[in-house]
């Protein structure tokens, strides 16, 4: 009898889930921090599909696609940090619907 | 790697980004996205992604990860008492994130093939294979990412220093 083994489908549905717990605390939560870790866990998603899409095809290219995401995420991750830090610096709160400075 | 590996690692991976989402300490939320970046990377090395894996550790892991603790920390974050109660828009949001779940996730088993790589090359996710790629395939794209960390980097520097005339304190 043949073991049954785990196939690029199984990592699909995984990195589906995974986003959608992303995008559901990137919703829920007031607190910017951790809205960005959301953005870090939909990205990980993303990344596992492009790994998986490129596992069934047989093509690296994905494998390539996820090492530009990680670098934008990095680079997002800077920015968004130091603009989080500002907005503290000027209004002693990081909670997202304290902070209406464009709402008029 | 058989099924129920598979099972019980995607478990932990969804149960660790579960608790980044619901915990109310921030502290305690980056911790839980450091497991679940290690258990992402677990399931690279099972498909064949070996320096993505690593890549994953070093960059996600480490530096990105060590950023947001650091800023907590800096920011000296508190837990919220109010962020774990269940109010009815919270409760709305989860109902259709797991709608969300169910169609995505049907949209990508029908996409996904159920029959596993069995003639992957064999150089396959190595740093050579995916060096080649990177550097002879998408060079521009390699220049133009250099050229955005750079740009970042300035911005953050811009971004976080204290304005001339402020007073420190």
């Amino acid at each position: 009898m043949m073991e049954s083994v785990a196939t690029p489908a199984h990592y699909l549905v995984l990195s589906a889930v995974l986003f959608c717990i992303g995008a559901l605390g990137m919703v829920v939560r007031r607190n910017l921090i951790i809205m960005f870790m959301s953005v870090e866990i939909m990205l990980n998603a993303a990344n596992l599909t492009f790994v998986a899409a490129a596992n069934q095809l047989g093509n690296m290219d994905g494998q390539a696609m996820v090492f530009f995401v990680m670098t934008v995420a990095a680079a997002e991750a800077a920015i968004g940090l130091a603009v989080i830090l500002a907005l503290f610096r000027n209004k002693q709160t990081v909670q997202a619907d304290e902070i209406g400075l464009l709402k008029w | 790697m058989s099924e129920l590996w598979f099972y019980l690692l995607a478990g932990m991976t969804v149960a660790s980004a579960a608790a980044t989402v619901l915990s109310p300490n921030p502290v305690h939320s980056a911790l839980s996205l450091v497991i679940t970046l290690f258990f992402v990377a677990v399931h690279y090395i099972a498909l064949g992604a070996h320096l993505v894996a690593a890549l994953q550790i070093i960059v996600y892991a480490g530096a990105v990860m060590v950023l947001f603790l650091f800023v907590i920390m800096l920011l000296n974050l508190q837990p919220d008492p109010d962020e774990s109660r269940l109010n009815p828009v919270s409760a709305i949001a989860t109902g259709a994130a797991l709608i969300l779940t169910v169609a995505i996730g049907r949209l990508m088993f029908a996409f996904g093939s159920t029959a596993p790589v069995a003639n992957l090359p064999e150089n396959f996710g190595t740093t050579k294979a995916l060096a080649g790629i990177l550097f002879r395939d998408h060079i521009v794209a390699f220049e133009l990412t250099s050229l955005l960390l750079l740009v970042a980097v300035v911005g953050a520097v811009v971004l976080a220093q204290r304005d001339k005339g402020e007073t420190r304190g």
